[in-house]
């Protein structure tokens, strides 16, 4: 019994968490490009446009859904929700941390381990092209199904090179597991260079992370939704919630790819640097936030920041006096460290993620497909064979 | 509880298999086929085999299926109509003789199988990715590297065939 509240509690948590996360990612990429492209993005509704995803929420939720007459209704209804629960399911398998014990409970950062963790977060990411592919089809549009089509056919191409770069720091590890795949990565060479997969798997990595931009429709491989040929591709034809839960889908997409990417390649929760000093960069990052924040406040450039950014800096010193604080109480330094670290390196990856979109051009279709079976799957196997040589070579 | 899970997804397969004779379009059938290969997954996974169960989503429901999926969009088939006209007596009389069928038909295999235990979920544990390699490239290496080979004739073939001149 105990075992199934714990649970429901953590799926609660993980759940309320990703989905906050989700919807502020969307923020974060708007406010990313707008900056980018020296704009400011939004900026109304709340300070620095903090209320805008509550505002979005609101605004697809009360929308009319239309449900155009010449669709087929049932896989029409069906896709958006194919979308999102494929793409929201691959959550229960990423480890955030390690073994914690609170009080009397002993429990995983992570809702469940599969032992062919792995292997599950390729068979859902495959089964996710459903959605775009039917919704594109059953939209019964020909920019809807010029999308789904070519939505089926980039995710066909770019699972190869995915599944063959996945498969290289699995030979090195010899595990199928995330958790064994980040314990395998613990400790350091010549006592200061982590030893994560990503240093002997550059090539792996680099390759998992262009096709993870395909499986995702992202930028630069944003052809299923290229809206200056397709209209808006496959969810053309899609309003409301449903078009929100495409939109979310994608968002959940890109959580998972660059979870998957920071547990296979680098290192998971495991800090870059050993562990007394590991423990204060953290603070570090957070006072030097906060400072810089306050330092805007005082001298502010628009009216609104003498209000908002020294509360932002204060925040930001609360968090670095809670990481001050967990030095001294161990449970709380592993939850914390784990997290930062976790997340730091999520964030970095989602950062490359909206940098790419915000500042290159789109492929064109046949450049996509030579691209991936010329270029990335040779690259992808080539790297696996040396791989798999080295590792025939050097085990007993 | 793993009888209660077994009885819905196989239940759910075979639902599945019979959508898929009875629907008349192409899209709705590579769904229900969809459906039976998720279904099949999870039986395997109930029996031990959870290596075989994640290739079996990975290859066949979502690799294998999304082609067939492409292609049926790509030819825009619409809903087939049913040609064959069929009297209701027939259709009543067909539903019991079909049903006498199969009866007969488990029968005969029931009687001719030799006795055995019954299988127990979770008694199975050579199914992880580990026991599956050894197997296949220690007792079964022969017809692992010969199938391999008729893989890439057929590959070779199909683009011969696809493409007249190369």
């Amino acid at each position: 019994m105990d075992f199934i509240v714990l649970s429901l509690i953590k799926a609660a948590l993980v759940a309320f968490i990703l989905l906050t996360a989700l919807a502020y990612l969307q923020w974060i990429e708007r406010k990313v490009i707008a900056h980018i492209q020296l704009r400011v993005g939004p900026y109304r509704v709340g300070p620095h446009g903090l209320l805008q995803p509550l505002a979005d929420v609101v605004k697809l939720i009360t929308k009319e859904g239309v449900i155009p007459s010449h669709v087929n209704k049932l896989f029409y209804l069906m896709a958006p929700w194919m979308a999102v629960v494929l793409a929201l399911i691959s959550i229960a398998v990423i480890p955030f941390g390690p073994q914690i014990t609170v009080g009397p409970i002993t429990t995983w950062m992570q809702l469940t381990d599969l032992r062919i963790g792995i292997l599950f977060v390729l068979a859902v990411s495959s089964i996710g092209v459903y959605g775009v592919a039917l919704g594109g089809w059953a939209s019964n549009n020909k920019y809807s199904l010029l999308g789904g089509l070519r939505s089926s056919a980039q995710m066909i191409s770019y699972e190869l090179p995915l599944a063959l770069a996945v498969a290289a720091p699995l030979l090195l590890a010899n595990t199928l597991s995330f958790r064994d795949m980040v314990n395998y990565q613990a400790g350091y060479w010549l006592g200061f260079i982590p030893h994560w997969n990503v240093l002997p798997q550059i090539i792996g990595f680099v390759v998992f992370l262009i096709a993870g931009f395909a499986e995702t429709n992202r930028v630069p491989f944003d052809l299923p939704e290229a809206e200056n040929e397709l209209v808006a591709g496959f969810h053309t034809e899609y309003s409301s919630m449903k078009f929100a839960a495409f939109f979310m889908a994608e968002y959940a997409n890109m959580v998972t790819v660059t979870a998957v990417a920071t547990l296979l390649f680098l290192g998971g929760w495991l800090p870059p640097f050993p562990e007394p000093y590991s423990d204060f960069v953290p603070i570090i990052v957070f006072v030097v936030g906060g400072l810089i924040a306050i330092y805007h406040g005082l001298n502010p450039a628009r009216r609104m920041d003498k209000y908002t950014l020294p509360v932002t800096g204060l925040v930001f010193l609360a968090i670095a006096a809670l990481f001050g604080l967990s030095l001294f109480v161990p449970v709380l330094k592993t939850i914390l460290m784990a997290l930062f670290w976790f997340c730091a390196k999520v964030g970095i990856l989602l950062f490359i993620f909206i940098w790419v979109r915000a500042t290159s051009p789109r492929f064109r279709y046949d450049q996509l497909m030579r691209f991936a079976w010329t270029f990335m799957f040779p690259l992808a196997m080539l790297n696996l064979l040396v791989t798999g040589l080295v590792v025939a070579l050097t085990s007993k | 509880m793993t009888a209660l899970i077994f009885f819905i997804f196989a239940g759910f397969a075979v639902f599945c298999a019979i959508n898929l004779v009875a629907q008349t379009h192409p899209i709705a059938s590579a769904l229900s086929l969809i459906g039976v290969m998720g279904s099949l997954a999870i039986l395997y996974l109930q029996l031990g085999g959870e290596f075989i169960a994640a290739a079996q989503v990975i290859v066949y429901a979502g690799a294998i299926m999304v082609l067939f999926v492409f292609v049926i969009m790509l030819l825009n088939a619409g809903a087939e109509g049913t040609s064959l006209q069929v009297s209701n007596f027939a259709k009543y009389l067909g539903i019991f003789l079909l049903a006498a069928f199969l009866g007969l038909i488990s029968f005969i295999i029931q009687s001719m199988l030799p006795k055995t235990e019954g299988v127990v979920f979770g008694a199975f544990q050579g199914g992880t990715a580990l026991g599956i390699g050894r197997k296949l490239f220690t007792q079964y290496l022969l017809p692992f590297e010969v199938t391999s080979v008729l893989i890439l004739i057929a590959i070779v073939g199909a683009i011969v065939l696809a493409r007249k001149e190369i």
